[in-house]
C-alpha cells in the first residue's frame, strides 16, 4: 500500500493549483455575475494539457492517467466548479467515448481537438422526459442513404453554448422492438449539422458562466460515418463513461468543499472579533473538524476509484461511493460555512455564496443521490 | 389547551392568502427578484388591507392584534413566494422598539405612516468589526445641549434607502460607565451617506446599505424611552423578531414543500409518478413532519409572547428549528426537481436561496444554541 502521490501527480497538483489561485479565484465572482464564458481560461486550460490529461500522446493528450485528471478536477473546481464541470464533461465523458470506442479517423478528426482542448465537447443523454429513467428517451435516428437523420429535444446540454463547442455525442434510438429494449446508438452530431438547433439558454441559479442549453434536432442530418461505436450499445458505451464522469463530481465536490474549508478556516484565523469567543469555544472549531474529516474522505474516495480505474478493475462502487458522499457532504459544508459568516456571507461579493449556490448540483447532476443508491444499493445487496 | 385557530385568525390567514395569490404575480415577482427591487406596489397594496402592522394597536394605524397573527400573514406572504413575503414581513423591521418603548408622540409620528404605506423603518444596529457581538458599538453618540451628535457606521441596514424612521443604536460617549441609547432619526440627512449593498443569496428585494454618520444632529425628543436603555430594547426586539422570522422559515418550507408535492405528483420516471417511489415518500413525510413541528413550536413562542411578553426560551428554539426546517426542506424540495430545480423560472430555487436566510437574519449563524443553552443551563 502507498498513499504517496507520484511526482507527476504531485506536479499536476501543484500547478493546477497555482492556475486556480492565479487566473481562476480572482475573476470568479465576475463569472458568476456576468454569466460570461471565460475563453481565455478555458483556452489556457487546453494549453496546458488538462482536457487531455489520460489520453495518449497520438490523440492529443498527454499520456497521464485518471487520478492526474481527477486531481486536476479538484484543484480547477477549487476555484470554480462550473470550470471542473466543463472538465468532467469535455474529458471525462465526451473525450473518454471518443477515445474509447471511437474509429481512428473519428479520433484524429474529434478527439484531437477536444484533448488539445482547441474544441470542446458535449454529451447529449438527458430529455425532458427522460432525466433519472435514460430509458424513456425518444429521439430517434433513422439510416437515410449515407446520412443519418435525429429528431428529438436533449436537455441541459452542458458545454454546448461555448463557440468553441464542437460536437455533442447524442444517443438516439434507431430501431423500435415490440418485444425487449429498443435499438441505442450513439452519434456524433456536429453543431454546424444541419438541422441542429441550439436551444434557450437556461437562466439558472448558479453555475451561470456554464453554457448550458437545451438542443433541437429537426431532421438533423449527419454522414454516416458519425456512428459512434457498436450500433446496439450506445446506451451502454454513454452509461459506462458517465461512471466516470461520476468520479468526476466527487472530485468537483471535494474542490469545492476544500475551498469552503478554507474559507471557514481564514474566517477563524482573522480573529473576526465576535470569534474571539468561537474560537476559544467549540462549536466552530469542532464543526471545522469535522468538515476537514469528510474532505479527507472524500479526496480519498475519488482518488481510490479513478486509481481503480487505471488499474482496469471494475470500480462502479467506488465511483458511485465517491460521487454520493461528496457531493453531499459539499452541500452540506457550504451551507454551514455560509451561515458562520452571517449576513455577509450572504453578499454575491463573499466567494461562500457562489459555492453554496453551486453545491446542491452536485447532488443532482449525472445520475441523482437516489440513483447513485439505487445502483450502489443493487450492488451490495 | 386548544390548539385551533380563533375564527378571526382563520380568516387573516384566508385574507392573506386571498392576497398573496392574487397579487404576488410570478413572473413580476421574477423581474423584482433579478434586479433587487423593493415590491412598492404591492407593498402599498399590502397596507391598505391593514397587513403591515396588524400587531399595532387601533390608534397607532394597526388592527389591535398580536405577534401570533403577525405571523400567520408573514407565513401565508412566504408560502406563496419567499422573496416578496420576506420584504413585506420587515417592511416594518424594527418597528417594535417604538411600539414598546416609544412614548404616544413617538408611536404616532412613526407607526401610523408605516402601516398606510408612506414609510418603511429601519433599525441601524450591526456592525461590521463588532460581528454577531450585536449589542456592542462602536457608533458613538455625544450629548450636548439639544440633544446628541451621531458619528460611526452600522452595517446591513435593513429598509434604510426607503422613507421612515431609522433606529440608531449608539453608545453615549461621554458618559461612564458606557451607556447605550436607542435613537430615532429621521433619514435623507446629508450627514448620514449610504452605500447600498447589491447582490444577496437570498432576502434580494429587500434594501440594505452600509451607513456612515457623520456629526449627525439628534434632537432630544428622539430619544427611544430612557437613556441607558438601548441594550434591553435592542434584545427585546430581536427576541421578538426570532419569531416573525420562524415565521417567515415555516413559510418559506411549507411553500417549498407544496411546490415539490405537486411536481412529484405529475413528473413520471421509469413508468410512474416518482411520489410513488419509496425514497421520495419518505423524504415528503419527513418534510411534512418538520413543518408541522416548527409551526407548533413558533404558534406557541407568538401566543406566549402575546399572553405573557415574552419567554426568551421560546423564541430561541423557534428561529433555531425554523432556520433547520427551512434550509432541509428547501433543500430536499430542490432535489425534488432534479435539474429542473435550478432552473430560475421553477420558482424553487428562490424557496432555497431564500431559506438560508433565516439563520443569519439580524445575527451571525447558529447563535440560538447557544442562547439556549444559557438559559437551560443557568448557572454552572
Amino acid at each position: 500500500m502507498n498513499f504517496d502521490l507520484t511526482e507527476e501527480h504531485k506536479r499536476i497538483r501543484e500547478m493546477t493549483r497555482k492556475f486556480a489561485n492565479e487566473y481562476i479565484l480572482p475573476r470568479a465572482e465576475e463569472m458568476e455575475r456576468t454569466g460570461e464564458y471565460p475563453y481565455d481560461i478555458i483556452e489556457s486550460m487546453g494549453e496546458m494539457g488538462m482536457m487531455g490529461t489520460p489520453f495518449c500522446e497520438e490523440y492529443g493528450g498527454r499520456g497521464g492517467d485518471w487520478v492526474g485528471m481527477h486531481l486536476c478536477i479538484e484543484e480547477i473546481s477549487r476555484g470554480d466548479p462550473p470550470l471542473g464541470g466543463l472538465l468532467d464533461v469535455n474529458t471525462s465523458v465526451v473525450g473518454q467515448e471518443l477515445y474509447v470506442f471511437g474509429t481512428e479517423e473519428q479520433k484524429k478528426k474529434w478527439l484531437v481537438p477536444i484533448a488539445e482542448g482547441k474544441q470542446i465537447g458535449a454529451f447529449g443523454l438527458t430529455e425532458p422526459d427522460a432525466g433519472s429513467d435514460p430509458g424513456a428517451m425518444r429521439t430517434t435516428a433513422l439510416l437515410d442513404g449515407n446520412e443519418w437523420v435525429l429528431s428529438g429535444t436533449k436537455q441541459f446540454i452542458t458545454n454546448i453554448g461555448l463557440e468553441n463547442a464542437s460536437v455533442v455525442l447524442v444517443t438516439a434510438i434507431t430501431e423500435r422492438r415490440e418485444e425487449g429494449n429498443n435499438v441505442i446508438s450513439a452519434f456524433i452530431v456536429p453543431k454546424d449539422a444541419p438541422g441542429f438547433q441550439l436551444g434557450k439558454r437556461y437562466e439558472k441559479m448558479a453555475w451561470k458562466a456554464s453554457a448550458t442549453h437545451e438542443i433541437i434536432l429537426e431532421d438533423c442530418k449527419i454522414p454516416k460515418e458519425n456512428l459512434l461505436g457498436n450500433p446496439s450499445r450506445g446506451f451502454s458505451q454513454h452509461l459506462s463513461v458517465l461512471e466516470t464522469g461520476r468520479i468526476s463530481i466527487g472530485a468537483i465536490a471535494t474542490g469545492l468543499a476544500q475551498a469552503c474549508l478554507e474559507l471557514g478556516l481564514s474566517f477563524v484565523r482573522r480573529g473576526y472579533p465576535s470569534l474571539k469567543s468561537l474560537h476559544q469555544s467549540q462549536t466552530v472549531p469542532f464543526k471545522l473538524a469535522d468538515f476537514a474529516i469528510m474532505i479527507e474522505l472524500s479526496r480519498m474516495m475519488y482518488l481510490k476509484a479513478a486509481w481503480f480505474k487505471d488499474q482496469g478493475r471494475k470500480h462502479t462502487l467506488e465511483a458511485h461511493f465517491a460521487k454520493l458522499f461528496a457531493s453531499e457532504m459539499a452541500t452540506k459544508i457550504a451551507g454551514e460555512v455560509l451561515r458562520m459568516h452571517g449576513l455577509y456571507g450572504s453578499l454575491d461579493e463573499c466567494p461562500i455564496s457562489r459555492y453554496f449556490k453551486g453545491a446542491k448540483l452536485l447532488e443532482i447532476v449525472e445520475g441523482t443521490s437516489e440513483i447513485q443508491r439505487m445502483v450502489i444499493s443493487r450492488e451490495i445487496i | 389547551m386548544d390548539f385551533s385557530l380563533s375564527e378571526e385568525q382563520k380568516d387573516i390567514q384566508k385574507a392573506a392568502r386571498k392576497f398573496a395569490e392574487g397579487e404576488f404575480d410570478p413572473d413580476y415577482a421574477l423581474d423584482l427578484e433579478r434586479n433587487g427591487q423593493f415590491p412598492s406596489k404591492i407593498w402599498k397594496r399590502a397596507c391598505e388591507l391593514g397587513f403591515i402592522g396588524i400587531h399595532f394597536p387601533e390608534r397607532y394605524g394597526g388592527q389591535g392584534l398580536g405577534l401570533l397573527e403577525n405571523a400567520l400573514v408573514v407565513e401565508e406572504f412566504c408560502q406563496q413566494h419567499s422573496g416578496i413575503g420576506i420584504t413585506l414581513g420587515l417592511a416594518d423591521f424594527g418597528s417594535e422598539m417604538i411600539l414598546r418603548f416609544g412614548n404616544d408622540e413617538q408611536k404616532k409620528k412613526c407607526l401610523i405612516p408605516i402601516t398606510l404605506g408612506e414609510s418603511v423603518s429601519s433599525l441601524a444596529y450591526l456592525e461590521k468589526d463588532k460581528g454577531d457581538a450585536i449589542t456592542s458599538f462602536n457608533t458613538i453618540a455625544i450629548k450636548d445641549s439639544n440633544g446628541y451628535v451621531v458619528n460611526g457606521n452600522k452595517s446591513f441596514v435593513i429598509n434604510c434607502t426607503l422613507s421612515g424612521p431609522m433606529i440608531v443604536l449608539c453608545r453615549l460617549g461621554n458618559v461612564a460607565p458606557e451607556q447605550h441609547v436607542a435613537l430615532i432619526v429621521e433619514k435623507g440627512s446629508a450627514r448620514v451617506s449610504a452605500s447600498m449593498v447589491e447582490g444577496r443569496v437570498g432576502m434580494r428585494m429587500v434594501p440594505m446599505a452600509t451607513l456612515i454618520f457623520n456629526d449627525l444632529k439628534v434632537h432630544q425628543e428622539n430619544l427611544l424611552g430612557d437613556e441607558g436603555q438601548g441594550r434591553f430594547q435592542l434584545l427585546n426586539f430581536i427576541n421578538e423578531m426570532r419569531i416573525e422570522a420562524a415565521a417567515i422559515g415555516i413559510g418559506i418550507a411549507q411553500g417549498a414543500f407544496d411546490l415539490a408535492l405537486a411536481y412529484s405528483k405529475q413528473r413520471a420516471q421509469f413508468g410512474q409518478k416518482i411520489a410513488s417511489f419509496e425514497a421520495i415518500r419518505n423524504k415528503l413525510a419527513d418534510m411534512a413532519t418538520r413543518i408541522e413541528m416548527t409551526r407548533l413550536l413558533t404558534y406557541k413562542a407568538a401566543w406566549d409572547w402575546d399572553g405573557k411578553g415574552g419567554n426568551f426560551r421560546l423564541s430561541y428554539m423557534a428561529k433555531m428549528v425554523s432556520a433547520e426546517t427551512a434550509f432541509e426542506v428547501a433543500g430536499n424540495a430542490l432535489h425534488i426537481f432534479g435539474g429542473y430545480g435550478y432552473i430560475v423560472e421553477n420558482q424553487i430555487e428562490q424557496f432555497y436561496r431564500d431559506a438560508q436566510m433565516i439563520d443569519i437574519l439580524g445575527e451571525l449563524g447558529q447563535t440560538q444554541r447557544n442562547l439556549i443553552a444559557d438559559q437551560v443551563i443557568g448557572k454552572i
